[in-house]
């Protein structure tokens, strides 16, 4: 069983109407369990993913009451065990437009409904790779960056600092497991290696004994520039530093970040997203909730610049040129035609202020700087959208 | 940075007016004060919390300034620097604009998507005008019947008739409209989208997109070219455009809406103001926290002048 939380809509139009246009989406969150981490310091918010994406309705609504255009919003909790296939059709039958909170393999089979084939389907939780790859669909795109941006970003700023000597710590967990990976084709892919790499397979806890055991594990390191930890969960990644054997950076999951959003981000007019959704939510702005914002943005952009909330035409405009997203992360932000994926800056932030913002300067690309960071089209083996 | 002593003295020798530019820092919490005369800074002043928007009364007696993060306008006395009173301004006031009558000021509520209407003599709110989201640039027609609310995430100029106080036209421009002036004795309204990357001419008359003005700067990834304040030259030949990480200032011709010149600034230049015959023009550059001189005859960087933390806004107030 899944149940409907809201329908929000605005009916209103003060202005003279410059088209009577009704948008309507669906925000469909497909809960996973989580495995159980060290500390509970950061629980995710029960609203992770849909206050952002209700911030941005609000954005649209707004928008929209100037040009005689109209917002609606269902929200989908499909819980654990349920049937987010079923929930998904009924949404397609409601919708095309689709902003989805789950896991990858849903995420395909939902993109692969037969209902689903002229819908457009915005993944804003999945990093992973291959839904740029060879997984893509052509009714997929992702405004979440992909695993390879985020560590892309990171490898760029090693390469800026000359820390070449790198060394990495990685969880079990298939995220963490994925992060690695992603990690060392960008280490390879900037010229960079690992000098040594070990996995975390503790099973003590590690709030109490931290400083006695992490430097006897990190001391066979050697010597080294910094510390890579892929630990996605943030499952013991926070007890590492400043336990370290050597005094060294530590970077990835925990203390040098890459990330899509991060309420350090204060510059190009990013205080007033964060304060919007701050005053509205209770709570700080993350990488989810930036990218369901990013999501429904897009289309509400997409109808206001065409006029249509066809999904022929907002996908035609949305590929097109014409197209920029203003995201607060200072350059406009557009969808890489070749899989879909919305090409964004990275932060790269510790949990107090922003560090850099990757691209870094001198990574440089013959079409766009940012497609420095990520699958590049020759790389891409995504197929769908040609 | 182009620091050229000898062009400064060439520059002093012209001058006929004696003045100041007053620049506000964002964060600092500070106005600069900048002799156009000396072509240094001569008193610093504290404000409230997170100061952009800067204005002078007409007759010069006041300096209007939002305090954003303290949530005011405040009213200082220019000759002591002392803050008068506040006004009630909204919440996160960032632009605003003074209307002919010299009683109304038009304030950008960036949080709220509210333009507010202020009475300076009496200190209250006359009005209240809903706009688009995170308004920022606000205009008024030199007759004083128009007033221009641009709405940074909404993507739009806001047309609010100053007798209702309500709007009567929304005309959409390219992603974040930035700062928008009238030209030409009011025939044409001027918008700079930053994230857009243009600046959209629109034919006041009947609110019609009249040009659109794009740029190019050798070396600069087009994503870095923002344009943001801009200001006119005497008679309004010429706009002066800052474009924001770019680093530089483009001199658009406003008869044929095309880019003459780009002037190398500082980083992340941002607004701007002239001295008085308008043969100097300073902008506010943020990120390398000085004040850029430009002399405007020979369209170049004379002098950089040393701020406060994040310079925003620049106004000029003459001193005889």
């Amino acid at each position: 069983m899944y149940r409907f939380l809201a329908v929000i809509g605005v009916l209103c139009c003060a202005q003279p109407a410059l088209s009577d246009v009704t948008l309507e989406a669906t925000y469909l969150h497909v809960e996973v369990p989580l495995p159980p981490t060290l500390s509970n310091l950061d629980p995710i918010p029960h609203d992770i993913g849909l206050a952002g994406v209700r911030t941005g309705l609000a954005d649209n609504e707004t928008t929209g009451k100037f040009l005689g255009q109209t917002h609606i919003l269902t929200e989908v909790m499909v819980s654990e065990g349920d049937d987010a296939l079923a929930a998904a059709r009924t949404a397609l039958a409601r919708s095309p437009y689709l902003i989805l909170h789950a896991p990858a393999d849903v995420q395909t089979a939902i993109a692969d409904l037969p209902a689903a084939q002229d819908a457009l389907i915005f993944n804003v939780s999945e990093g992973d790779i291959s839904l740029r790859d060879a997984d893509c669909r052509a009714n997929l795109f992702h405004t979440l960056p992909s695993d390879a941006m985020r560590t892309d970003a990171l490898a760029q700023f090693f390469v800026t600092k000359r820390w070449s000597d790198l060394v990495m710590i990685a969880g079990t967990h298939p995220q963490d497991l994925a992060y690695a990976r992603a990690m060392r084709r960008s280490l390879e892919k900037f010229g960079l290696s690992l000098s040594a790499e070990k996995t975390w397979e503790f099973d003590a806890d590690m709030r109490r004994n931290a400083s006695q055991e992490v430097p006897l594990f990190t001391q066979d390191f050697g010597d080294y520039d910094a510390m890579i930890l892929a630990d996605e969960l943030h499952d013991f990644g926070r007890y590492v530093l400043y336990n370290t054997w050597e005094a060294r950076p530590v970077t990835g999951s925990e203390g040098l970040s890459a990330l899509t959003w991060s309420p350090v981000i204060e510059q190009w007019g990013a205080a007033q997203l964060q304060s919007r959704f701050s005053e509205a939510h209770s709570r700080a702005m993350q990488s989810p909730d930036y990218a369901a914002w990013a999501a429904i943005r897009t289309l509400g952009e997409a109808v206001t610049r065409t006029g249509s909330a066809e999904a022929t035409d907002v996908r035609a405009y949305m590929l097109s040129t014409d197209f920029t997203l203003a995201g607060f992360k200072g350059r406009p932000l557009t969808f890489r035609p070749w899989n879909g994926q919305l090409r964004q800056p990275i932060a790269l932030a510790h949990p107090r202020a922003l560090v850099a913002q990757a691209p870094l300067e001198g990574f440089l690309h013959h079409v766009n700087e940012l497609d420095s960071l990520g699958l590049d089209q020759p790389e891409s083996t995504c197929e769908a959208f040609q | 940075m182009i620091r050229t002593t000898l062009a400064t003295a060439l520059l002093l020798s012209t001058t006929a007016h004696a003045g100041e530019i007053w620049v506000t820092n964002e964060k600092d919490d500070t106005v600069s004060v900048i002799s156009t005369d000396t072509l240094e800074v001569i008193a610093t002043y504290e404000t409230g919390e997170r100061p952009r928007g800067i204005i002078f009364s007409k007759d010069f007696s006041k300096v209007y300034i939002c305090a954003s993060d303290s949530n005011t306008v405040q009213v200082m006395d220019p000759t002591t620097g002392k803050i008068l009173h506040d006004l009630p301004s909204g919440e996160d006031p960032e632009q605003f604009v003074l209307h002919p009558n010299d009683k109304h000021l038009y304030i950008a509520n960036e949080d709220d998507a509210i333009t507010t209407v202020v009475d300076v003599e009496s200190r209250t709110v006359i009005a209240q005008i809903s706009v688009g989201v995170e308004p920022e640039g606000m205009a008024v027609s030199p007759d004083g019947k128009i007033a221009i609310t641009t709405s940074e995430t909404t993507n739009m100029a806001h047309w609010i008739d100053t007798e209702t106080q309500e709007l009567f036209a929304n005309t959409l421009v390219d992603s974040r409209p930035r700062h928008a002036e009238f030209a030409k004795e009011g025939t044409e309204m001027w918008v700079s989208s930053e994230i857009g990357g243009t600046l959209t001419v629109f034919d006041t008359g009947n609110q019609a997109e009249k040009a659109k003005i794009t740029f190019e700067v050798q070396g600069v990834h087009p994503d870095k070219v923002q344009p943001v304040g801009f200001e006119f030259t005497t008679g309004d030949t010429h706009a002066f455009v800052a474009l924001g990480p770019s680093n530089h200032v483009a001199v658009v011709n406003a008869e044929t809406f095309e880019v003459e010149d780009y002037i190398l600034v500082g980083r992340r230049v941002w607004h701007m103001d002239f001295n008085e015959d308008r043969s100097k023009l300073f902008t506010t550059n943020g990120v390398s926290g000085d004040v850029t001189v430009i002399d405007v005859a020979s369209r170049e960087a004379v002098k950089s002048i040393k701020v406060g933390r994040f310079p925003w806004g620049a106004a000029f107030r003459p001193t005889q």
